[in-house]
């Protein structure tokens, strides 16, 4: 196990990149450390650059500029066999003709660890996994769960990594499972207190696994903080938009001499009260539709357009003026049919100026 | 008006695919079937579509028997969760392609492709091949070609389990407004319970090949008749526990009592299976039956907080608003929303609740 230190990193697939011109660069330039026994997320949409992340940490890329430490020791150069890491991918790679305890013995074996060392690891694994009735029988005969199991307890069999990496491991899985292996996975990470560094785009696992999460956009990190630092105070509208489920809502808005901000003439008070901006910057409004609340007659007219039942709760698209806007309400609670009143709680409502939260002076 | 399954089956060889099915789904209805990987799902579109012929049973369209009737003598559209585009021709020629076969005139054609890629926000980028688009582009073109045809049955399989979550939820949005007046009957495959209350309409739950239920969504998620339908509709999974009545009261872990609801008054007493989705075990101290129990994984997504704990020796998860920190260890107290439990008999029947 190893603190994981990226510093000045930028990497480019092109030959010769422009160092000025961000379009030539896939990892735009970041300075991490990953600290020894974290379980860490890599979150944001396909192409931003969180797999070529984890592929410098593996050894698989070498990055173009900056060096890659694990504890003092300068792995820069050094492939993933030399790195002792272990990775997980997204479709499972399982060896067909060998039983599922050869399969899950082959790292073991592979760097030469000893039979009765190997079965005391195979069935401790196999048992976290809910794998020993199956170890006899060929992996052939699995499903692509089972499968993707078997991919997971040979990532998680070696007890001297310096870390195990997950590349979207859980994306070819049915919901219940997923539910079950991502609870398996975090039980896991509280056991055997290994580093964990797990890539995905769904926010649900990211947040749920990781305790520090770092969501990347365009080969640039924009947060990294706990999930939920990321929920409640997102320091980019990307965060606030990309996390959560619907996202935050973002409103323009205009802020006066006061650093009073309105929302369609309407003022809007925000956790951190008046704030400043500078002329000419592009001001909005984002709260959550977890932090929105009808009320009795105070507050913002709306209009109701849909009610959506997800089941736990409720999504209401609310029209204020041009703006919609979401509400979530509870299972139980009552929603107006056609027009409302609703209000942002201060504490959770932030300003943004070119997408960028406004700090307070 | 509808698209009705009269006790369909399929068997291929001593495999039962699926099991006989009696289904009728209104026209204009957006339906949903619900279940797990092979639980039958793409099958049974596939006996919809007439690309499979039923062993037994017919499929009656708008009042026709159109069983055995080949999938290309019928207005069918179908769009699988693997988009098929046509790499050589633009996203305008890939849209096109289904009225060329038909011998659509030039203007229309055009009037049409237009119509659609304008409602999927696809106009800018007609000229360009699937190859110049992201993910969900190629994804918006396949549904495209699948609306330009006017079909009275579009199938979708799992149209959007690989796009991004976030392009996931917009297309969620969009697709019942999509749909909405052009008078098709529209059958939606996913294995996501939460998509399946949130595109609305109608649901049909799915286990091993058989319909276990059939409903306007929300009732069958609320009030599922059997165990297995309110496993299928439940994300995160429901729990489930082995309880008694004894006279007045359901006993649950020797402890743990509440009384009997009124619907199960006057029942015999013995065994039930309660059931009692995560949402209904709250954290706080509610109205409700008071539990508690060791933690043993404390989940927390930014907006909600999971834990898993141990209730009468099985794991029970609590899930619920805000964040809310655990130890792992520690005993914790909840409270379980007992006038949201389902009860079940031995057979997994809903018998109240």
């Amino acid at each position: 196990m190893a603190l994981i230190h990226l510093e000045n990193v930028r990497h480019s697939y092109r030959i010769n990149p422009r160092s000025e011109d961000d379009n030539d660069w896939a990892l735009r330039g970041l300075d991490m450390k990953w600290a020894d026994g974290g379980a860490y997320a890599l979150l944001g949409p396909s192409g931003c650059g969180k797999t070529t992340l984890l592929n410098l940490i593996s050894g698989l890329l070498q990055p173009t500029e900056g060096r890659v430490y694990f504890d003092e020791r300068d792995v820069t150069n050094l492939d993933p066999g030399a790195r002792n890491i272990a990775q997980v991918f997204q479709f499972p790679v399982v060896y067909d003709t060998m039983s599922v305890f050869d399969n899950l013995a082959f790292p073991l074996r592979n760097r030469g660890v000893g039979e009765s060392e190997v079965r005391k690891r195979v069935h401790e694994i196999a048992a976290l996994l809910d794998l020993q009735d199956r170890l006899p029988s060929r992996a052939s005969g699995l499903t692509a769960d089972g499968k993707q199991k078997i991919s997971l307890g040979r990532g998680l069999v070696r007890s001297d990594v310096a870390a195990i990496l997950f590349d979207e491991p859980l994306t070819v899985i049915d919901p219940h499972l997923k539910w079950r292996l991502r609870s398996k996975l975090k039980e896991l990470h509280q056991r055997l207190g290994v580093t964990m560094i797990y890539v995905t785009h769904d926010q649900t696992e990211a947040l749920t696994f990781a305790d520090q999460v770092v969501v990347m956009i365009d080969g640039q990190v924009v947060q990294a903080g706990t999930p939920v630092d990321l929920f409640e105070r997102p320091h980019h509208t990307f965060v606030g938009h990309f996390i959560g489920s619907p996202g935050m809502n973002l409103m323009p808005c205009e802020v006066d001499t006061a650093g009073v901000a309105r929302v369609a003439g309407q003022p809007i008070t925000t956790a951190l009260g008046p704030q400043r901006v500078a002329q000419g910057k592009r001001t909005e409004i984002g709260v959550r539709p977890e932090f929105v609340r009808f009320t009795s007659s105070d507050g913002l007219p709306v209009r109701i357009e849909r009610i959506s039942d997800a089941g736990r709760h409720r999504i209401v698209d609310a029209r204020f003026g041009e703006q919609l806007i979401k509400v979530l309400v509870g299972e139980d609670t009552e929603v107006p049919t056609q027009t409302g009143h609703i209000e942002f709680d201060a504490a959770h409502t932030q300003l943004y100026a070119d997408g960028w939260v406004v700090e307070g002076s | 008006m509808s698209l009705e399954l009269r006790q369909v089956s399929l068997r291929l060889g001593a495999d039962v695919h699926i099991h006989p099915t009696t289904l009728a789904l209104a026209r204009q209805g957006f339906s949903t079937l619900l279940g797990e990987t092979l639980a039958g799902k793409t099958t049974l579109l596939r006996l919809m579509a007439g690309l499979v012929k039923p062993t037994a049973g017919e499929v009656w369209f708008d009042g026709h028997n159109v069983t055995g009737v080949p999938v290309q003598k019928r207005r069918v559209s179908m769009v699988y969760q693997q988009f098929i585009n046509y790499p050589n021709l633009s996203v305008f020629e890939n849209i096109a392609s289904p009225l060329r076969v038909t011998g659509t005139g030039k203007a229309e054609t055009r009037e049409r492709v237009g119509r659609i890629a304008e409602l999927l926000r696809l106009s800018p980028l007609l000229d360009r091949r699937p190859s110049e688009l992201s993910g969900g582009q190629q994804q918006r073109t396949a549904l495209a070609r699948a609306l330009v045809k006017d079909a009275d049955l579009v199938l979708l399989d799992e149209p959007l389990a690989n796009l991004d979550y976030k392009l996931r939820e917009a297309l969620r949005d969009e697709l019942p407004r999509l749909f909405a007046d052009r008078g098709c009957t529209v059958v939606y495959a996913t294995t996501e319970p939460g998509e399946a209350l949130l595109l609305g309409g109608h649901v049909a739950t799915l286990h091993e090949g058989r319909v276990t239920q059939f409903g306007p969504s929300a009732d069958v998620y609320r009030n599922p008749t059997d165990l297995t339908s309110a496993r299928v509709f439940s994300d995160p999974p429901i729990n489930i526990a082995q309880a008694h009545k004894q006279g007045e009261q359901i006993v649950f872990g020797e402890v743990v009592r509440w009384p009997v609801p009124p619907s199960l008054h006057g029942r015999a007493d013995g065994e039930v299976t309660i059931g009692l989705r995560p949402h209904h075990v709250k954290p706080e101290h509610v109205g409700g039956v008071p539990v508690s129990g060791r933690v043993l994984i404390s989940e927390i997504s930014g907006s909600e907080s999971v834990v898993h704990f141990d209730l009468a020796g099985s794991t029970w998860v609590s899930l619920a608003a805000g964040v809310r920190s655990y130890e792992v260890g520690q005993d914790a107290s909840f409270t379980l929303d007992v006038a949201h439990c389902l009860y079940f008999d031995r057979s997994g029947r809903r018998i109240s609740g």
